[in-house]
């Protein structure tokens, strides 16, 4: 029968996709927001594996807001994404310190 | 039994997606990999009774962000060959912190015990017999009504931004701007001239 724990490695592993992806993809902004929204989706998974094996819909709404963010922050980030295109022409985000941060 | 062949089809299924979303070289493959890893997760939380998220994650992720991303992706014209230079040399050290990353988490499993479980303090215990959707609304809709609304705000606040963050005044266009037309009065734009006979018009 398939239990709690199950769920649990099986979001772990998709987390460390995620964090594998921003690692790996380190120019290429576009990869890097796709590994954050796998990365929330494997929390997303976990808060209702919890919520569903503890019976507390909590769980179920908490992912509901994380999805929220999740949408608000792809929005933000695409746009800036596109307006930092706009401006150099690349998307390379590796050496961007126009700020000088 | 079918449950159980359900999960590992929808775990693998997902996994795979997952990495093949990270390891793509083309990221127009990676979005398509991504809708196809939340899915799967749908899926998953289908499996555990978590019918309404699992329909959010498929409304919200596939049909709104990441038809997002494709957009973006699509209409950027991003060389990205050149973006994947170094892929190679940053993959070792990514694995590594990686399978420290899992080998940290699954270590934390496996000593993890949830303990004596107060089942009587739950904030919220799922109702029996009434289906999820319904449950989460009478959730969401009475304990949680003002995180509901700062929710709201939020994605408010994050397209308001968006739209802020991407608009361009275009110079040089020709377009009608009706606002200046309604705002141009006659005396603005016709003078009225005592014209002697005989004499050329002063403009």
């Amino acid at each position: 029968m398939i239990g709690l724990s199950h769920y649990l490695v099986v979001s772990a592993i998709l987390f460390v996709m995620g964090v594998l992806g921003i690692f790996i993809n380190r120019k290429n902004i576009i990869i890097i927001l796709m590994a954050i929204e796998l990365i929330l989706l494997s929390v997303n998974l976990n808060l209702v594996a919890f919520s569903a094996y503890l019976g507390d819909l909590v769980g179920q709404i908490f992912s509901m807001f994380v999805l929220t963010v999740a949408a608000g922050e792809a929005a933000i980030g695409l746009a800036i994404l596109v307006i930092y295109f706009r401006s150099r022409g690349t998307i390379a985000v590796d050496d961007a310190n126009r700020m000088k941060g | 039994m079918i449950q159980v062949f359900a999960f590992y089809l929808f775990a693998v299924l997902m996994i795979a997606a997952g990495a093949l979303t990270i390891f793509a070289r083309n990221p127009v493959h990676s979005v398509l990999w991504l809708i196809v890893a939340f899915f799967n997760a749908a899926g998953l939380m289908v499996l555990v009774g978590a019918e309404f998220i699992a329909m959010l994650l498929v409304i919200v992720y596939v049909g709104a962000v990441a038809v997002l991303f494709l957009f973006v992706v699509m209409m950027l014209n991003i060389d990205f060959a050149e973006l994947r230079a170094g892929f190679v040399s940053y993959l070792p050290f990514g694995v590594l912190i990686a399978l420290g990353l899992l080998a940290e988490i699954l270590l934390g499993l496996g000593v993890w015990k949830a303990g004596p479980l107060q089942l009587a303090q739950r904030a919220a215990p799922t109702p029996a017999d009434v289906p999820n959707i319904k449950a989460i609304g009478q959730v969401l809709y009475t304990d949680y009504i003002f995180l509901f609304e700062a929710a709201g705000i939020i994605l408010l606040v994050a397209m308001i931004g968006a739209i802020v963050l991407t608009h361009r005044a275009r110079t040089g266009v020709k377009a009608q701007n009706i606002d200046k037309q309604n705002r141009r009065r006659p005396q603005d734009a016709v003078v009225n001239v005592n014209q002697p006979v005989g004499q050329g018009v002063e403009l």
